[in-house]
């Protein structure tokens, strides 16, 4: 019994081992037939493509390729990181509402729940990206929502501590500019995963039994040190295992990006790989950054969800 | 309390009727109907004469205008075969069969050669019907490969539940773009020379390998759930390991694992609408693309709303069944 055991182990390892050798053989028969090079030796060597928009990194198409996957690598962690926090507001808000003694709110938000939930994120970023470029006025009619904050088909504009954006031409100068691609990405990846997240908000303060927060009361406690002390508290240890997926997911969808042209990391490696042929070198980098990405968002939540679950 | 209560109830409404009433004007009260792009240009309200002149193209793709009537019928067949598979009653063996007759009629109708049928090649098949064959096979196709990793990660040797565990949580932890990207662009480069296959069976590869690892963590759920005297009993009557999976494990398990995997399937027919970016004409590619004539730039806000509303269709439909299988009977 023992030894047949041994076997299929052994067996599944060596079939795995020969499917990886054949595949290698092929890849390199193919790579050498095509003249592809092989290695990581044209990170070094300038990319000659312009990158559309750049958080932190300064960039010009002289710069390496590598530089270049680090303007994507940024824009992809600035879009997943401002997109988290937004998500995280949103969702609970809606979360909590859904439970509120307010019946026609209560429907409000879970249409809206419903509604985002149930069409795919790449539509709604179409949408989005449509309804910036399309719907909102030309810079010179921009919409003034807010004093400062100009909203137009060329992107959002608001002020910041060193100036306000003022029309020049054709276009706003000073301040800071979001582009309609990174505004539609944002937005469709706040409003689609909040929807997730207010489900997850609601489930959970629904776990923390009614007697909990009554017995709060009871001992005088007012209704927000009970939400605050008693009940949130509880409801967090919940929330934060199914809250950790939904941040893992709202980081890998950031990779759809590509489809509406903002320049993160997946649409960089895709130029790069059109660019030198180097698809397995490409893919790879792309795959190890995300796995990490999510490692980090796991460490992260584990470390957060040990403290809230003592 | 109660006072603050109405008066927000009644703020909130107000909002809420003015934004419909806007929405109203806009998309019905203004709208122009007829396709006609200048007329819609020219309005101030929603432009439906788009999809009025676009739908055949959207629906079907570059699959031959004549022979339309064939991707119709196949996508009434394909969404009877889905309705039925939900029904409790059709849950026997013979589902088997009627799922076999009505893929065998699909495959039929959409490449023909057969009956008098012009030969489609499916690099011309696209719109609704490649979408719905992408989730389908993509399903049919994953789900056995699910079941051995869910088995090999759960009472698997050490040495395959390495492997599934391996498999599962690389390809979950990586977006589907790149296994897409990866499908496209590696997938070529590691077949023996001469040797290719087309985008359309690429892409479906890359769906499947997806979707294995998120259903299989769905089953390991309901492998989980079985209570251990089940196993206990099985083995006390002498069943061996695979006829203990068989006939007593897996039929409790996947039964358990219903609704959940009606939510997993929600979540993968809203991710075939990826393969837009690797250039397969799906139904969201189809809306995207019809956009292109320059007659009717511009009216994106429009084609997405209509894919969005039959996205939603689709979807909202099977969360409704998930909600119904969950509710005790």
């Amino acid at each position: 019994m023992r030894k047949r055991q041994i076997a299929y182990q052994v067996a599944a390892a060596a079939l795995v081992a020969v499917a990886i050798v054949w595949i290698a053989a092929n890849a390199a028969a193919n790579l050498a037939a095509q003249h592809i090079a092989s290695g990581f030796g044209f990170l070094g060597r300038p990319a000659g493509f312009e990158v559309g928009e750049s958080f932190f990194l300064r960039y010009n198409a002289s710069d390496t390729y590598l530089r270049a996957l680090g303007v994507g690598l940024f824009n992809t962690l600035a879009v997943s990181a401002i997109g988290i926090v937004l998500a995280t507001i949103l969702g609970t808000a809606i979360g909590v509402l859904r439970l509120s003694t307010n019946s026609l709110l209560r429907v409000l938000c879970a249409a809206y729940v419903e509604f985002l939930r149930n069409v795919p994120l790449l539509v709604q970023l179409f949408f989005w990206y449509a309804l910036i470029t399309e719907g909102l006025p030309p810079v010179r009619e921009a919409l003034e929502p807010l004093p400062g904050v100009f909203l137009a088909n060329r992107g959002i504009f608001f002020p910041t501590f060193s100036g306000a954006p003022v029309l020049q031409g054709f276009n706003f100068a000073g301040g800071a500019a979001l582009s309609p691609e990174f505004a539609a990405l944002l937005a469709g990846l706040a409003t689609y995963t909040a929807a997730f997240i207010a489900e997850i908000v609601r489930a959970g303060v629904l776990s923390v039994r009614r007697g909990q927060g009554d017995a709060a009361l009871a001992v005088g406690l007012t209704r927000a040190q009970a939400l605050r002390h008693v009940v949130l508290p509880q409801a967090l240890r919940a929330i934060v295992p199914p809250m950790t997926s939904q941040y893992l997911d709202l980081a890998k969808n950031s990779s759809l990006a590509v489809a509406i042209g903002y320049p993160d990391l997946v649409s960089i490696a895709n130029t790069a790989i059109n660019q030198t042929g180097q698809a397995i070198e490409g893919i790879a980098i792309i795959m190890l950054v995300y796995l990490t990405i999510s490692l980090a968002i796991s460490a992260l939540m584990n470390w957060y969800n040990a403290r809230v679950a003592k | 309390m109660r006072k603050w209560n109405a008066l927000f109830t009644v703020l909130l409404l107000l909002f809420a009727g003015k934004c419909l009433h806007s929405f109203v004007e806009w998309a019905f009260v203004e709208a122009v109907w007829r396709p006609d792009s200048g007329a819609c240009r020219a309005a101030a309200g929603a432009c439906w004469g788009f999809i009025a002149d676009k739908y055949r193209f959207i629906l079907f793709g570059t699959y031959p205008f004549e022979e339309h009537w064939r991707p119709a019928v196949s996508t009434l067949v394909l969404v009877a075969l889905w309705v039925l598979s939900g029904l409790r009653i059709f849950w026997k063996p013979g589902l088997a069969a009627i799922w076999a007759a009505g893929l065998l009629a699909i495959g039929v109708l959409m490449w023909g050669g057969v009956f008098g049928l012009p030969y489609v090649e499916n690099e011309r098949w696209g719109g609704l019907i490649l979408t719905l064959l992408l989730f389908t096979f993509g399903v049919a196709l994953a789900f056995p490969l699910a079941i051995v990793l869910a088995l090999a990660r759960r009472d698997g040797l050490p040495a395959l539940r390495a492997l599934a565990v391996g498999y599962i949580e690389l390809i979950r932890g990586v977006p589907l773009i790149s296994l897409l990207f990866m499908a496209s662009v590696m997938l070529p480069l590691f077949l023996p020379a001469g040797m290719t296959i087309d985008k359309m069976l690429r892409a479906q590869v890359a769906l499947v390998l997806f979707a294995a690892a998120y259903l299989a963590e769905v089953v390991r759920g309901g492998l989980q759930a079985i209570p251990r005297e089940q196993y206990e009993a099985a083995d006390a009557l002498g069943l061996t390991y695979w006829q203990r999976t068989r006939s007593v494990v897996l039929p409790q398990a996947l039964r358990i694992a219903v609704p959940p995997l009606v939510g997993t399937f929600i979540g993968f027919f809203k991710s075939t609408s990826l393969v837009v970016v690797i250039g397969l004409f799906d139904f969201l590619s189809t809306v995207k693309v019809s956009l292109n004539d320059p007659k009717w730039a511009g009216f994106g806000v429009e084609a997405y709303l209509f894919a969005a509303a039959v996205y939603f269709a689709f979807c909202y439909a099977m969360s409704l069944y998930a909600r119904r299988l969950e509710q005790p009977r």
